[in-house]
């Protein structure tokens, strides 16, 4: 099949074989991460911008190597909500921006939706790296990459997501994304965490964590958000880690070739015991090096470049 | 001026009226309505309205006109003449200007302004509390005086449960009720509804509960001070069914809800289209249909616009900051005859949500045709198709999620007070 989208902007959006054949064709750019020279022509001339209304590091330097391995050029813009204050909205600054001719903007933004908005205003391609609780596919894409990866398979697995789920982009699209597959998705966080109508997405909701990593596949913590108030959904961090923190202990009731997964930064001690992030189990390290490839694929699938 | 309008349907419930008569208009009041009316003199306007429906002009208990302060919204001029367009000859005012229509200056300017440069008649709706802010209550009597006829702190609910008390308590003095926007603000720090559609767009959601909770407590303290309370704006099935429990043993309360809430879903935000972005939000299906139910059965009285137009650039934005709102004036009574066309109601039935039902809520002296009463008038072709064209607009408010829609039902021509102030020019 061949990619025919201009933008990708959710993983709602795709179809089960646009999922594939991005994770298929991350496969091969893997390779290339692992050359001497780590580098290809494919995107030679093509331009990418970073456009950060919110601070990563993680995402934005995963993009930016991604670009530079496929030897495009790239320009970090990060913005701000101040400049909501200064007048310059969305809309001005993505005119600006594409008044410079750029082939991908990768944009993050604390509001769902800007995404869109910003894909309706310039012509470029525009990659969804995150708007607000909304989604962030190539996370999800990237972890289903890992999954298939190290399972050698996505049919069939018992995924448990653990934290908090409402406040969640990353939780949203690896729920949109597995649900096109033949998979068992277990909800578990503190009620004030899960959003009601969660059930309405096809998933199983469970609060206490034993039971939702009880013969899982598959543990995928998510992180607290402690700059978006996440605090105030829970009594404290302390009561949080006692409650939901992964251990030792959980690891064991899963299944025996259990991988744990985490989008990262991880608060260690919190929601995962340094332990458990550092051990056998732990994929976590995998995930950020297959978001390289992940990302590659999609800045090559998006720019219609040849191989 | 002198107007004949010839074999019309013509529709009013107040009168109990549906059949094929003749009007005649004289000098801003209806003179006649008979089967056969021969003209008398020969400076009169003979309109045909054969095939087409006659009705009183209709009533909104709730516009945003924008003016003072918000001008580049919309005017008085602009806000009115997009009414009788859209078929209302008489329209009620809120009080979120700049400044806010908590005393008697602003109420004065709203009127003199009105009558200056309005195309229907306009009547303010005071703010409860000064400047809006819920903490001590506005000059409701001398806003009285001045014109008022209801008042209101629509934008929010009154927090103080014992401020919205002494509300209620003093609006005894002049008869006037209070208009309540329900909304628990602690409850709907959010931008859509709280439903499935919220769980996929990661919008902050404000739950149905968020309304329903202020419905009962405004209720509940309406009938402990046993004065009268329009809830406005209904969105969630929980309102409809608790009004339609108090309604059963107190008789002061009465509702309304507006277009949008019978004809979308919370499902249309998931476009991020800011124009699909109102306060209170589009609800779920299930809501859609309980407001319905409770237009069909009764338990909601009237159909109001909460015409809300914003200029451009307050919708250009990102969803969670966008302005909510819709301009509602010219598409709300056409998206209402979907409500015939469906069988919800009957022409009549859907008439007295938008004539008698509002004029005995706010007591006043419109909605009804017979001869003494105010030739406030309108000519309708219910089964007209139209496309709602947004650039069409009378209104400055071009925000509008029906742009594109086709709809059936429209309205030809306006007369208010015995003048013509529509006429749908036909190629
Ligand atoms: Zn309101």
């Amino acid at each position: 099949m061949n990619w025919t989208k201009k933008d990708l902007l959710g993983i709602r959006e795709l179809s089960k074989e646009e999922i594939l054949l991005i994770l298929d064709t991350a496969e091969s750019f893997k390779d290339i991460s692992k050359r001497e020279v780590k580098k290809v022509p494919t995107l030679r001339g093509k331009t990418v911008i970073t456009l950060f209304y919110e601070p990563s590091t993680r995402t934005r330097v995963s993009f930016e190597i991604a670009a530079k391995r496929l030897s495009a050029d790239t320009i970090n813009v990060s913005a701000n909500t101040s400049s909501y204050v200064k007048g310059e909205t969305l809309k001005d600054t993505a005119k600006n921006l594409e008044s410079m001719q750029p082939d991908v903007i990768v944009i993050r933004h604390e509001m769902p939706g800007a995404p869109h908005m910003l894909s309706k205003i310039v012509n470029s391609s525009v990659i969804n790296g995150g708007d607000g609780a909304h989604e962030h596919p190539t996370q999800a894409l990237l972890d289903m990459f890992t999954m298939r990866e190290k399972k050698g398979r996505i049919d069939g697995l018992k995924i448990a997501i653990i934290g908090d789920i409402a406040h969640s982009r990353v939780a949203r699209s690896n729920i949109f994304a597995l649900k096109n597959f033949d998979t068992e998705i277990i909800c578990c966080g503190p009620p004030t965490m899960i959003p009601p109508y969660l059930e309405d997405l096809g998933v199983r909701v469970e609060y206490n964590i034993n039971k939702a990593v009880k013969n899982a596949d598959v543990i995928m913590m998510l992180r607290i958000q402690k700059e978006r108030g996440g605090v105030s959904y829970i009594p404290s961090i302390n009561e949080y880690s006692t409650i939901y923190g992964l251990k030792q202990d959980h690891v064991k009731k899963a299944k025996n070739d259990v991988i744990i997964m985490h989008p990262g930064p991880m608060n260690r001690g919190v929601e995962i015991t340094g332990e458990v992030a550092d051990g056998p189990y732990s994929v976590i390290l995998d995930q950020v090096e297959n978001g390289v490839a992940v990302r590659m694929a999609v800045l090559f699938l998006l720019t219609g470049s040849e191989a | 001026m002198k107007i004949l309008i010839k074999k019309g349907r013509v529709i009013d419930p107040r009168n109990g009226i549906d059949e094929v008569l003749d009007v005649y208009v004289n000098g801003g009041f209806i003179e006649k309505i008979d089967k056969h009316i021969r003209e008398k003199d020969h400076d009169v306007e003979i309109i045909d309205a054969d095939g087409l429906i006659v009705a009183p002009g209709l009533i909104d208990v709730h516009v945003h006109l924008r003016e003072p302060g918000y001008e580049y919204k919309e005017s008085i001029k602009t806000g009115t003449m997009a009414a009788v367009k859209g078929g209302f000859t008489t329209v009620v005012c809120m009080a979120n200007t700049n400044p806010v229509n908590d005393n008697k200056s602003v109420t004065e300017y709203i009127m003199k302004q009105s009558k200056a440069e309005g195309a229907c008649r306009v009547f303010p709706c005071g703010a409860i509390t000064k400047g809006l802010k819920g903490i001590e209550l506005a000059e409701i009597g001398e806003m009285f005086e001045a014109g008022i006829i209801a008042i209101s702190d629509d934008g929010k609910s009154v927090r103080n449960s014992e401020l919205l008390r002494k509300a209620l308590e003093y609006t005894k003095l002049f008869g006037i009720p209070v208009i309540s926007h329900c909304e628990d603000e602690d409850l709907s720090k959010g931008f859509v509804h709280e439903g499935k559609a919220s769980i996929i767009s990661g919008i902050d959601a404000v739950p149905s509960i968020a309304e329903e909770i202020i419905v009962k407590r405004d209720m509940a303290l309406a009938e402990y001070v046993g004065s009268p309370i329009h809830l406005t704006h209904l969105s969630a099935k929980g309102s409809v069914d608790s009004v339609r429990e108090v309604k059963k043993r107190f008789k002061k309360v009465t509702c309304d809800t507006c277009p949008h809430y019978f004809t979308l879903t919370d499902e249309e935000t998931l476009s991020f289209d800011t124009n699909t972005k109102v306060n209170p939000p589009l609800r779920s299906k299930e809501d859609v249909e309980a407001i319905k139910e409770g237009l069909r059965n009764g338990s909601i009285d009237i159909i109001a616009t909460d015409h809300a137009p914003h200029d451009f650039t307050s919708k250009d934005v990102e969803f969670n900051i966008a302005t909510s709102g819709i301009s509602g004036l010219e598409t709300a009574f056409s998206l209402s005859l979907a409500l015939v066309h469906e069988g919800v109601l009957d022409l009549s039935g859907l008439l007295r949500k938008f004539t008698e039902a509002p004029a005995k809520a706010f007591k006043l002296p419109y909605g009804e045709l017979k001869p003494g009463s105010a030739a406030d008038i309108i000519i309708f072709d219910p089964a007209a198709r139209w496309t709602v064209d947004r650039n069409a607009f009378i209104s400055k408010g071009k925000n509008t999620p029906f742009h594109g829609r086709k709809l059936r039902g429209k309205n030809l021509l306006t007369i208010v007070g015995g003048k013509i102030v529509y006429r749908e020019k036909t190629p």
